[in-house]
């Protein structure tokens, strides 16, 4: 398939993989510990772990560190149960993108509402839920605007069409979050020990790169702007390690077909016209943090389904026991988490990490239980008899 | 005795056509045609009976009385299973939801190896449902049944008010005889042996996906929803000592093949390389951000035969027309035991697990 099989080389793959192990090598021996590196981007986890990349690379030498990038699972319980409020009022079309449908709230998800009676409609663009809203012109038409900078300006076009064509029962809910403030408090955390960052790509193809200067030039970590493709990955992850290997720390760009210097004006425009930043955003798994969140601007409020709807809008913690804050600072790995596989799967996720097809832990749990290179389950992998437990009750009633 | 001693085959001597005045063109079904009165007798005869068309059918008995001889002369055990078929729309690129309920429970009976015979249909009807759509539905029964060798001998109609189905739902329990000596388990997977499928993976699942239109997508994909038995008889010409054998619905490849790991305690190795997939699907999948190993099939045969049969049984296979891109995608070792590992085509390994709930588009 063209443009994807080129980026999927196993030749050109063996050949980074080899340079990365021998330019790491020296670097983790002076350490005594693998390189820690960060992807910072769900969809970079699950190219990891999809294409298998970690089992391809020495373990003794390079340890990803998933990072927070994952919008589905950063969500608080809290704004689970405001969309789960709203469903619960019959003249209200709730869409969403699909994989925010099966996000725990204390009060249950999307899915498990939808299987009470709510109108709740899975869509794949902001576009398809005002097309909704245009198609039933006496139902409230919510859209669960979730995403980084990614989704954020399709969010904010499609307002700003339904304020051109005065549809005026189309509104957000908005959850949008940034995430340079996030990547800050990462950096911040006390017990850091990353060697370096494989930047977000789609993030950066509407932000640039100049964003991130501040992380090479004040934290001095190297960070590469990466692609998806696996080879995209792999090619950036040798970028980050020749740095940290030449003493360098910069902002790379190996995304160059995608991802413009200074990003997409159009979109930035749009967004800033939309949305604005709120004081801060709680984050599942790392806590409230200082405008990292944005809603929409108060001319925007007939669009705004906080401003619209009454909603609960209450806080619920995190459960204790989940540790994904250590994860995703890389302290800890996902299977070494007290409730990983026990009291966390991804039937019924604890924590944010277990929750989403990107999250670190959800992605351990699915690809990483069970060593691939044959040599029987991996260390810490409690959740294994349980899963195979299950494919055994669902095998006998096939 | 011979099979000519059990005649599945439809009587097509005498055509059962429709008995009194046909529905006009807009007829809707009414909570009358599931009274068990004179409306519902009409249905029957005009709709059902002709579609079916076998003498089995035509008496109206509550039940259909089969030979027990005629049975035993094809083999020493019965096979007998059930599926209900509940598929939005109701017809989609490739088929409809009667084929399915036909082609469903026909294929679960041949991946044991037994010679699927005959069918009872259960349909709920929802009021509302145009009767012409029924009767298109009915009609695709009936062809799917004369193709795979099967005779729907038994049914039941019911009617449900609006909103309580979704226009049509069909439940089909069929059986099958099951010659001796044949013993085709999950369990039997041994190292050493080859997976084998017998074409493109997920063609069903992408194609259902598209045509909900939900996604504003489009791909001319073909659901692949077909009759297995004969293709399998070929298989087991070629390959006598088939060790496991599944089709592979709903949760996919991935589902199958986890479900032999675990059953037979053996690690399998699946190449990613070699999957057969149509570039629609692929490309799809990609930018819909789901995995073709868990996508739905309605006419794709996994097996497991010995690796020295391998090469026999996609050489029969290829010369089937529902065989003719088999391929061999893995293959069966020690390690790691209960669990599929995928080698993908980049060059890594990775766990294929069972899949949590549904596959759901992913946000970015």
């Amino acid at each position: 398939m063209q443009y994807a099989d080129e980026f999927r080389d196993p030749a050109k793959a063996r050949a980074l993989v080899t340079e990365i192990a021998r330019l790491a090598a020296p670097l983790a021996a002076a350490r005594s510990r693998p390189l820690q590196v960060m992807e910072v981007c769900g969809g970079h986890t699950h190219t990891i772990f999809r294409y298998g990349l970690k089992a391809m690379l020495p373990e003794d030498a390079i340890e990803f560190v998933h990072g927070p990038g994952c919008p589905v699972c950063v969500l608080p319980m809290g704004r689970v149960d405001d969309c789960v409020a709203l469903t619960r009022d019959p003249n209200i079309i709730f869409t969403t993108f699909g994989d925010a449908m099966r996000v725990p709230g204390s009060q249950g998800s999307l899915l498990q509402a939808k299987a009470n009676g709510a109108d709740v409609r899975m869509v794949y663009s902001p576009l398809d839920a005002l097309q909704i809203a245009r198609a039933n012109p006496h139902r409230e038409v919510v859209f669960f605007a979730l995403g980084f900078e990614t989704t954020m300006p399709g969010t904010a076009l499609t307002v700003l069409q339904a304020r051109r064509e005065g549809v005026a029962n189309f509104s957000l809910f908005c959850n949008h979050i940034t995430i340079i403030p996030t990547m800050q408090a990462i950096l911040d955390s006390p017990e850091l020990r990353l060697d370096g960052f494989l930047g977000p790509g789609h993030v950066s193809m509407v932000i640039g790169n100049r964003p991130y200067d501040f992380i090479a030039r004040h934290y001095r970590k190297p960070l590469v702007v990466s692609g998806f493709e696996p080879l995209d990955l792999l090619q950036s992850l040798w970028m980050v390690i020749k740095q940290i290997a030449e003493g360098r720390c910069e902002v790379e760009n190996q995304y160059t077909r995608i991802v413009q210097e200074d990003g997409n004006a159009e979109a930035l425009a749009a967004v800033s016209e939309v949305f604005e930043l709120r004081e801060f955003f709680e984050w599942r798994g790392l806590g409230s943090i200082d405008h990292s969140g944005v809603r929409m601007r108060a001319e925007f409020a007939g669009f705004d389904a906080e401003r619209k709807f009454a909603m609960p809008g209450v806080q619920v913690a995190d459960p204790k026991s989940c540790q994904c804050g250590e994860v995703l600072k890389g302290l800890i790995k996902p299977q070494q988490c007290k409730v990983f596989g026990s009291a966390c799967t991804p039937e019924k996720p604890l924590g944010a990490l277990m929750v989403s097809s990107e999250g670190a832990c959800s992605a351990y749990y699915q690809y990483g239980r069970i060593d691939v290179r044959g040599r029987g389950p991996a260390a810490g992998a409690a959740g294994a008899a349980g899963a195979a437990g299950a494919v055994g009750a669902a095998g006998a009633a096939a | 005795m011979t099979d000519a001693a059990i005649d599945t085959r439809s009587s097509a001597a005498q055509p059962m056509g429709p008995r009194g005045a046909a529905y006009p063109p807009s007829a809707t079904i009414t909570m009358a045609h599931g009274g068990g009165g004179r409306a519902m007798r009409g249905l029957i005869e005009k709709v059902i009976l002709p579609a079916f068309n076998n003498p089995l059918l035509a008496t109206l008995e509550d039940q259909a009385r089969i030979s027990m001889a005629g049975l035993a002369s094809l083999g020493d055990r019965l096979a007998f299973t059930t599926d209900s078929y509940v598929v939005t729309p109701i017809e989609f690129p490739g088929g409809d939801i009667g084929k399915l309920a036909v082609c469903g429970t026909v294929n679960d009976l041949a991946v044991c190896g037994a010679r699927p015979l005959f069918l009872s249909c259960g349909l709920v009807l929802e009021e509302g449902l145009e009767i012409a759509d029924l009767s298109r539905i009915a009609e695709s029964m009936g062809r799917a049944a004369r193709e795979a060798g099967v005779t729907i001998v038994t049914g039941d109609t019911k009617v449900v008010e609006r909103g309580a189905a979704d226009r049509l739902f069909v439940n089909t329990a069929g059986i099958g005889m099951l010659p001796a000596a044949i013993d085709i388990q999950a369990n039997r997977a041994r190292p050493g042996d080859a997976i084998i499928v017998n074409g493109n993976l997920g063609d069903h699942g992408i194609a259902i996906l598209l045509a909900r239109n939900e996604l504003a997508l489009s791909a001319a994909v073909q659901s692949d929803v077909a009759p297995l038995y004969s293709l399998i008889v070929s298989m087991r010409a070629a390959c006598p000592d088939i060790h496991c054998m599944r089709d592979a619905t709903r949760g996919g490849l991935a589902t199958v093949l986890n479900e032999f790991a675990v059953s037979s305690n053996v690690g399998i190795r699946v190449r990613e390389a070699a999957l057969p997939l149509d570039p629609a699907v692929r490309g799809a999948c990609e930018i819909l951000g789901l995995d073709p190993l868990y996508l739905a099939n309605e006419g794709k045969v996994v097996a497991v035969v010995p690796g020295i049969h391998a090469d026999a049984v996609v050489a029969a296979m290829r010369s089937h027309p529902e065989g003719r891109a088999a391929a061999i995608v893995g293959e069966v070792c020690t390690q790691p035991a209960g669990s599929v590992i995928l080698s993908t085509a980049i060059g890594g390994d990775r766990v294929v697990d069972m899949l949590v709930g549904e596959q759901l588009p992913r946000i970015c």
